[in-house]
């Protein structure tokens, strides 16, 4: 794992110090809020409906045990004894006291972490797949990339005020685990005709209010190029994007008005301009990146245990049988542990679950752990001889629920439970959904379904790809929650059809229930899953089992 | 003729804590939304905006909330207000803490 250098150490405490002086001067009346409002967001601290939000980046969900460790260190010391991860692998502590915001920053700063670029105008948080460098479909472990993309997009005196926020997000694989489609920019490792690898980027994804899957710009920048080329893309679009309308201002609406070979050739000729720049120090501090990423020592253990365990264990057969996933090397597997115990909120993990998380990673995982942007925590690297011991340990921390990709393993934003720009609440109605088809036993036979919900039309909960989607809205002082089917984050990544009318906050539940029954009706075995028999069926028949026989009239009133 | 004016609270976060705070009618800040000043004249409330929007040192986004008149003060209209007096609904945090 990357380690900080001299220089980013000195970087993080020097900015420490002058957000320090900052809240002391908002502190004392020298700086109003309205001076004070955009130094605070640079940092990551927003005001919430409740309290101060911190959210903390951890770049491409990527964390050793030392991190988590003083992650749950900061949720006792300066919140209420947790954190809650989220869809961009971010933390985000949800009551922190201005006075004590500084000294949570020096905190993250001890174990080279911050809280820089995670608000404002600027290239956030470089996101990847969540099993880099694990994966059995792996070509490369793309964190390299991303972590170059970091160290060039940290503090850009360039990009420090684009026209709106951008988001980068990287795989290594073919199948996406990143949700690349819904990025800013999206990087997808591939192979060139001589078998090198290189990256397929896409532009112009992104969901919020106007949903777009990203466009492929190029289908094949190779490594060495990829930095000047995602630099020209930023500054074509730094000079292009709309700053007239906040609406209009994400790269896809500045792709979309100009047109994708319009944008292209734009790119292009910024490209030619500075990539005689880049005379290759960006590959000579990328080659010594990869170094830190060099993978561990892997070991060479029989996985008797493993077996014996599954064959005695009912219950850790059902947890193995979910959350693994199959590992590049022979006798691993990659675990993902279920932050969605049922009926609680999605994300959330209290102190003492994140020791346990750094432990296990310390003790059995060589020390790795990850984020994924489904809210869940990764350990990538673990010997399936070590498994039934994990699976005891986090049973008795009550994170072994066993429903990775399964109907109660559900994405939500905090919604209006915390969030200022919310229209509706989000956790609840996950915690209800978890809990009645954990009650109906029914998750299981259901297979493979991913549900997103967002608590407003910005769609941090990526509603628009869940196979169902939940969009929480305020519909004359009431919330109000509509619907959308056959959406997907993967490669395959389409956009959500929404099937008619909302519903009311105790009628989405019920809703949800009337979605599932039609689908175990419709598909033609247990095998097809609920993505393949929506593409197969279509829309129709879930708008009836909602709406009633009439509901394509309903749906067109809508 | 002039339309019905909605009665309102001044509501706000506190700079130190962010919690949610009200102007009461003695001028100061409470935590609870029942002990805020119910401000039934719509010129009233723009004083006394202006009054709260002047203590930038004590507070932060200070706006007008509907609100209407209950057998302990105001109670909220909207359910984002709700949400505010009351604390999220997942765990017994915020203003609900020193309740239990």
């Amino acid at each position: 794992m990357y380690t900080y250098s001299e220089y980013d150490d000195a970087f993080v405490r020097r900015r420490v110090a002058e957000f320090s002086q900052q809240v002391e001067r908002r502190i004392d009346g020298s700086l109003t809020e309205d001076e004070f409002k955009p130094l605070r967001l640079m940092n990551g601290l927003y005001l919430q409906l409740h309290a101060y939000m911190l959210r903390v980046a951890i770049p491409y969900g990527t964390l050793d045990s030392r991190k988590m460790d003083q992650l749950a260190h900061i949720a006792e010391t300066w919140d209420k004894g947790y954190g809650h991860f989220t869809t961009r692998q971010n933390i985000q502590y949800n009551w922190p006291k201005l006075p004590d915001v500084p000294k949570m920053l020096e905190a993250l700063a001890d174990v080279g972490m911050h809280a820089i670029q995670t608000s404002g105008n600027t290239i956030r948080n470089v996101t990847a797949d969540h099993f880099a460098g694990a994966a059995a479909d792996e070509i490369e472990d793309p964190r390299p990339v991303a972590e170059l993309l970091r160290q060039w997009s940290t503090d850009h005196p360039e990009f420090q005020f684009l026209p709106r926020k951008f988001k980068i997000a990287v795989t290594g694989s073919p199948n996406d685990r990143a949700v690349t489609k819904a990025h800013d920019i999206g990087l997808r490792m591939v192979r060139n005709e001589a078998g090198e690898p290189g990256f397929e980027v896409l532009v112009g994804g992104g969901l919020g209010r106007t949903p777009m899957i990203g466009k492929v710009i190029s289908p094949f920048v190779p490594k060495a190029d990829l930095l000047p080329y995602c630099e020209a893309i930023v500054s074509v679009y730094n000079t292009l994007g709309r700053r007239d309308n906040k609406y209009k201002a994400r790269i896809k609406i500045t792709v979309a008005e100009n047109g994708l070979d319009t944008f292209r050739d734009l790119v292009e000729a910024r490209y030619a301009e500075i990539r005689p720049e880049f005379t290759g120090i960006d590959q000579e501090i990328l080659a010594g990146i990869e170094k830190e990423f060099a993978a561990p020592a892997f070991r060479n253990a029989t996985t008797e245990a493993y077996d014996a365990a599954r064959e005695a264990d009912p219950v850790f057969r059902s947890w193995a049988d979910t959350n693994l996933a199959a590992h590049r090397i022979d006798g691993y597997a990659i675990v993902t542990i279920s932050l969605k115990a049922h009926g609680k909120t999605p994300g959330d993990a209290s102190a003492d679950q994140m020791r346990v998380m750094a432990d296990l990673a310390r003790r059995y995982g060589h020390d790795e752990l990850r984020i994924s942007h489904e809210q869940n925590v990764i350990l990538p690297h673990v010997h399936k001889s070590d498994l039934p011991v994990i699976h005891a340990e986090l049973l008795r921390a009550g994170l072994a629920t066993a429903n990775v990709g399964l109907i109660s393993d559900i994405i939500a934003c905090p919604g209006m439970d915390y969030c200022a720009l919310a229209t509706a609440r989000s956790i609840p109605v996950a915690e209800q959904i978890a809990t009645r088809f954990d009650e109906l036993k029914l998750e299981h036979e259901i297979g493979e379904m991913k549900i997103k919900i967002s608590g407003c039309i910005n769609a941090c909960g990526h509603h628009h790809v869940g196979h169902i989607g939940i969009l929480g809205l305020d519909r004359a002082g009431v919330e109000n929650y509509q619907i959308t089917l056959g959406g997907d984050g993967t490669e395959t990544a389409a956009i959500g059809e929404r099937t008619g009318p909302g519903f009311a906050y105790d009628e989405i539940v019920p809703a949800i229930e009337k979605i599932v029954a039609t689908y175990l009706k419709e598909r033609e075995s247990a095998e097809e899953r609920f993505l393949d028999c929506y593409r197969r069926v279509g829309i129709n028949p879930f708008k009836i089992a909602l709406y009633g026989e009439d509901a394509k009239g309903r749906a067109r009133a809508a | 003729m002039a339309r019905a004016f909605t009665p309102k609270v001044v509501t706000a976060n506190d700079l130190l804590e962010g919690d949610v705070i009200y102007l009461t009618e003695t001028d100061q800040w409470s935590r609870h939304h029942h002990e805020a000043e119910l401000i039934e004249d719509e010129a009233h409330a723009e004083i006394r905006l202006l009054f709260a929007s002047g203590q930038q040192n004590k507070v932060v986004g200070v706006y007008l909330a509907d609100a209407r008149p209950g057998p302990d003060g105001p109670e909220p209209v909207h359910f984002r207000e709700a949400f505010r007096a009351k604390g999220p609904s997942n765990y017994v945090h915020g203003k609900q803490e020193s309740r239990a």
